[in-house]
C-alpha cells in the first residue's frame, strides 16, 4: 500500500456521516491499542500483531492510518530501549587494540621478552620504538582531554553535584559539597574513538600473523 | 531545467592527486557567510586485510596481491563488500614488506616521455608473473577509490554532479594532462577542472589571507612559488597586474618538471646513515633502510627546527619476535641533517650556476628519470634565467621575485625556508636589488593543494580571486623542410607554431596558414614540441631555426585518418585545429579542406 501524506490536508473539507463513524471507530481501536500496548510492554510481538489489525479494520481512512503507523513505530522504538541489555565489553575490540600497539609498536613481543640480562642502553632503545608507535597508535584512534584543566598540585573546587566517575575524592573523605583540595592528577577523558572496522569473520585474535620470506 | 547542470554543484571539490598521497578537500557552495568553511574528508580504506579506517591521506599505492596472500573476505570496503583491489594505507603497508608488488609512483610515470602510459607496466620492473597495470589505471583506481568514499558519505550530492578540480605538476606536458583527465573519465564528472599545483598553493594562500592579501603584494610584483612535493619539484611565477582597477593575478611562467623532492632527501639521510653504520662494522638489509628512512623523515622535522635539539636517536628494531636481541640503534646528529640537506640540496650557489646535468648519484633508480642535479637552489636559478621574458617591464638576466611563496612538507623545517629565502634575496642583492623579497605565509603546508583546489572552484563561481592562467607553453609541430635531399642527411626539421603561449581555457585556434597532407588508413606521427619561453609566436608561426633551450621536444604525437569516403593511401589535405578545453587539456584536430571531416590527435602515445 503506498500512503500519501498530503491527504491529511483533505481530511476536514466536508467528511460525509459514514466517514466519521468510521474514524471514530478507527480512534477507539487505537486507544485500545494503545491501552493494551502500555500495560505490557515487553509483549512486542502482539502489539505489532494489532497493529495489522487496525489496518486492516480502517483501511477507507488513509490519513488516519498513516497517523496511527507513525505513533506506532515510536511505541515499538521505546520497548526496544526498555529490553536493551547491558553491552559486554568486546573481546574482540582490546584485541584489535592489542594488534595495533604490536604492528605500530611492537608491545606484545617487548611484553613477551625476558628483559633480565639486557642493558639499559638496550632496553632504552626498544623503549623508543615503544613510545613512538604506541603515540602514533593512540593519537590516530583516540582523541584525550584532561577533566580538570588547572594546574596539578593547585586548590582546586569540587562543586556540588559532581560527577564521581570524574572526579575521584581521596585522602580525607569528610563533609560535604564544595570539597576544596588539592588537584593530585588532572584524570583523561576520551572524547573520541575512531578505531578501525573490522571485516566480517576477521579473526580479531591473530594480533601478529607469522612472517615467511621466500 | 535547461540550465540544471549549472545549478546542481552542492560542492566544490578539490583533490590532490599526489605522487605519494592524495588528499580530498571540499567547501559547501551553498553554504552563506564571509568565512570559507572548508573541510577535510577522511578517507575509508583498508589499513590492514580485514581492517577499515578513516584517514585524511588516501597513499597513492596499488597493491598487487599474490591469490594465496589475503583472502578475499578480508578485503571489503564499507561501499563494497568484494572489494578486491587495494588501494591506499593498505597497499602501502603490505608493499613495505613485499616491494614486487606494490605499484608507486604511477604519477611520475603518466609524464614520462618514452614509456606508453597505457602499458601495464607497474610494479616497475617486478616479476613476469606479477599482475600488471598501467599508470592510467593507478591513477583511477586512486580517484576512484575517493570518488566511492565521497558517494558513500554523500549519498544526496554523487561527485559526478559536484565541481571537481584536480591538481597536477604545473610542468606536466599536453599528454600528461590529458592522461589524467582519462584517468578520472570513470567517475563521469559533470564539471571537472585541472588547476596546476602551485596555483592551488597561491588559490590557499589567498583563501588564508581573506581580503588581506592585497595589502600584501602590490602591482607590478612577481611570486615565486615553490612547491616541494614528495617526488617532485614545482616552480612557478604569479605576476601581480592591474585590469580596470582590480589587482589580478596571471600565472606567466612554469618551471619544467623536476623528479627531486622530499623523498629523496629522507633517502640520502638514510643512506648517510647507513654509511655510518657500516663504519662500525654493521650490514643493513635493504628492509632495514626502509625503517631507517623512515625514522630520518621525523628526525629531520626536529633537527632543522628552531629547537636546541642537537641529535635524534634512531632506533632499527628486529624482524623478528626478540625486540631487545635484533634491535640496532645509531643517531642522527643536527650537524648531519644540516650536511646532507641544506648543503646537498639547498646549497648557497649563485644564480649564474645551473643545474648539472651528467652527475649520477646515488639516488637515481632506474626506469624514471630522477633529477641528477640534487642542488633545488640550482634548479630554481635555472628557472629564473631561463624565463628572464616572462614580465612585462625589463627583468634583466634573471627574474627578480617580489614575494615568495613556499610549499610542501619540507619547508615545515625552520632552518630550510630560511635558508632558501635567504640565497634567493642574495641573488637580489648581488643584482642591486634594493628591496628583499617578501615570503607570503599563512599555508598549510601539508594541505594547501587541496585546500587551494577546492577554493578554485568556489572562486570560479565569482566568490572569489581567480588566477588567470592558459597554456604555459607554446606548441609547435616538426615539419620536415622541403628542400633537395642530401644523402647521409635528414631533412632539416622545421617547427609550426600549432598554440601560442597564454591561449586560454575554452578557446580554439586553427591553424588554417600550414597545409599538412595526411595519408589515409596509415598513422601519422608529428614531431612536437613545447616552449615555455617563445611567448610572441602566434598561431602558423613558422621556425627553420631556433635556440637548443627554446624548445622542448616532447613525445610523439600521432593521428590515424580512417575514412570510409577515402580509400587507403589517399592523400588529404588537412589544416589542424587547436582547443584547450574547459577542463584544460589540449585537443588537437586535423580538419580535412576538402570536406567537413576532423580526426581527433591522439597526443598521448609514445613508445
Amino acid at each position: 500500500m503506498n500512503f500519501d501524506l498530503t491527504n491529511i490536508s483533505e481530511l476536514p473539507a466536508g467528511p460525509d456521516a459514514a466517514h466519521i463513524a468510521l474514524f471514530a471507530l478507527s480512534v477507539i481501536l487505537l486507544l485500545l491499542t494503545l491501552i493494551r500496548g502500555g500495560k505490557k510492554t515487553v509483549e512486542i510481538e502482539k502489539i505489532v500483531e494489532k497493529e495489522i489489525e487496525v489496518k486492516v479494520e480502517v483501511e477507507k481512512i488513509v490519513e488516519v492510518i498513516k497517523h496511527v503507523d507513525v505513533e506506532k513505530i515510536v511505541e515499538v522504538e521505546k520497548i526496544v530501549e526498555i529490553k536493551a541489555p547491558l553491552q559486554e565489553a568486546s573481546p574482540a575490540a582490546a584485541c584489535q587494540l592489542l594488534s595495533l600497539l604490536q604492528n605500530e609498536a611492537r608491545f606484545i613481543d617487548f611484553i613477551q621478552e625476558d628483559l633480565t640480562g639486557a642493558s639499559d642502553e638496550q632496553i632504552g632503545a626498544a623503549a623508543r620504538i615503544i613510545h613512538t608507535g604506541s603515540k602514533k597508535v593512540i593519537n590516530e584512534y583516540f582523541s584525550f582531554t584532561p577533566i580538570r584543566t588547572e594546574e596539578e598540585e593547585s586548590q582546586v573546587t569540587v562543586a556540588e553535584g559532581f560527577n564521581p566517575s570524574e572526579i575521584k575524592l581521596i585522602g580525607n573523605v569528610l563533609g560535604s559539597a564544595p570539597y576544596r583540595g588539592i588537584l593530585v592528577h588532572a584524570g583523561w577523558k576520551i572524547t573520541k574513538v575512531n578505531l578501525p572496522k573490522l571485516a566480517q569473520g576477521h579473526n580479531a585474535n591473530i594480533v601478529a600473523a607469522a612472517e615467511v620470506e621466500l | 531545467m535547461s540550465d540544471i547542470t549549472e545549478t546542481t554543484a552542492k560542492y566544490s571539490i578539490g583533490i590532490d592527486l599526489g605522487t605519494t598521497h592524495c588528499v580530498l578537500s571540499y567547501i559547501d557552495l551553498e553554504q552563506e557567510g564571509d568565512k570559507v568553511a572548508k573541510q577535510l574528508f577522511a578517507i575509508p580504506q583498508l589499513s590492514a586485510p580485514g581492517s577499515v579506517t578513516e584517514k585524511y591521506q588516501l597513499p597513492s599505492f596499488v597493491y598487487q596481491a599474490h591469490e594465496d596472500e589475503i583472502s578475499k573476505d578480508q578485503t571489503p570496503l564499507p561501499w563494497n563488500a568484494d572489494n578486491t583491489t587495494l588501494v591506499g594505507d593498505v597497499a602501502r603497508n603490505l608493499g613495505l614488506k613485499t616491494p614486487i608488488r606494490l605499484v608507486s609512483s604511477a604519477k611520475s610515470w603518466l609524464s614520462h616521455a618514452t614509456v606508453s602510459p597505457h602499458d601495464s607496466i607497474l610494479p616497475f620492473s617486478s616479476p613476469d608473473e606479477v599482475e600488471k597495470i598501467s599508470p592510467v589505471t593507478a591513477t583511477s583506481q586512486y580517484l576512484s577509490h575517493l570518488a566511492d568514499a565521497w558517494n558513500y558519505a554523500h549519498p544526496d550530492a554523487p561527485i559526478s554532479e559536484q565541481d571537481v578540480t584536480i591538481t597536477i605538476p604545473a610542468s606536466f606536458d599536453p599528454a600528461a594532462r590529458n592522461l589524467t583527465a582519462q584517468a578520472a573519465q570513470a567517475l563521469n564528472l559533470k564539471h571537472l577542472n585541472l588547476l596546476e599545483e602551485p596555483q592551488a598553493a597561491v588559490y590557499s594562500w589567498l583563501q588564508a589571507c581573506g581580503d588581506e592579501w592585497r595589502d600584501q603584494v602590490n602591482v607590478g610584483d612577481t611570486i615565486l612559488v615553490v612547491d616541494i612535493g614528495g617526488g617532485t619539484t614545482d616552480l612557478s611565477l604569479i605576476s601581480v597586474e592591474e585590469v580596470e582597477g582590480n589587482l589580478t593575478l596571471s600565472r606567466v611562467a612554469v618551471g619544467e618538471h623536476i623528479l627531486l623532492g622530499g623523498d629523496n632527501m629522507d633517502l640520502a639521510l638514510a643512506y648517510r646513515l647507513k654509511m655510518k653504520l657500516m663504519q662500525e662494522g654493521k650490514q643493513l638489509q635493504p628492509w632495514q633502510i626502509q625503517a631507517i628512512t623512515h625514522a630520518c623523515r621525523d628526525a629531520k622535522e626536529q633537527l632543522l627546527s628552531d629547537n636546541d635539539i642537537d641529535t635524534m636517536p634512531i632506533v632499527i628494531p628486529s624482524r623478528g619476535s626478540k625486540l631487545i636481541a635484533g634491535t640496532m640503534q645509531t643517531e642522527l646528529t643536527r650537524d648531519e641533517v644540516k650536511q646532507t640537506i641544506l648543503d646537498g640540496f639547498f646549497p648557497a650557489t649563485a644564480v649564474s650556476e645551473m643545474p648539472q646535468q651528467n652527475t649520477r648519484t646515488a639516488l637515481t633508480q632506474i626506469g624514471l628519470p630522477y633529477a641528477q642535479d640534487a642542488a633545488i637552489t640550482k634548479h630554481i636559478a635555472h628557472f629564473l634565467n631561463k624565463q628572464h621574458d616572462a614580465i612585462a617591464t625589463d627583468a634583466g638576466d634573471f627574474i627578480k621575485p617580489t614575494a615568495v611563496l613556499f610549499n610542501g612538507g619540507v619547508f615545515k623545517s625552520d632552518a630550510i625556508s630560511s635558508k632558501l629565502i635567504g640565497i634567493i634575496n642574495d641573488w637580489l642583492i648581488t643584482a642591486d636589488v634594493e628591496e628583499e623579497a617578501k615570503l607570503l605565509t599563512g599555508i598549510d603546508l601539508d594541505l594547501a593543494v587541496a585546500n587551494g583546489a577546492c577554493y578554485h572552484g568556489y572562486a570560479k563561481q565569482g566568490k572569489g580571486v581567480r588566477i588567470k592562467g592558459g597554456l604555459a607553453s607554446a606548441y609547435y609541430v616538426g615539419v620536415e623542410s622541403s628542400m633537395p635531399a642530401i644523402p647521409g642527411f635528414e631533412a632539416p626539421l622545421e617547427a609550426v607554431c600549432i598554440a601560442p603561449f597564454g591561449l586560454e581555457e575554452g578557446t580554439n585556434h586553427d591553424v588554417s596558414t600550414y597545409q599538412f597532407g595526411l595519408v589515409v588508413g596509415q598513422p601519422v606521427k608529428f614531431k612536437f614540441f613545447g616552449s615555455t619561453v617563445r611567448r610572441e609566436d602566434v598561431v602558423g608561426t613558422h621556425l627553420d631555426f631556433w635556440q637548443p633551450d627554446d624548445l622542448d621536444q616532447l613525445p610523439d604525437i600521432e593521428v590515424t585518418l580512417d575514412s570510409a569516403n577515402r580509400n587507403s593511401g589517399d592523400v588529404v589535405p588537412v589544416s589542424l585545429s587547436v582547443t584547450v578545453t574547459e577542463v584544460g587539456t589540449l585537443k588537437v584536430e586535423a580538419i580535412a579542406n576538402d570536406s567537413d571531416e576532423t580526426w581527433e590527435i591522439e597526443l598521448t602515445v609514445r613508445q
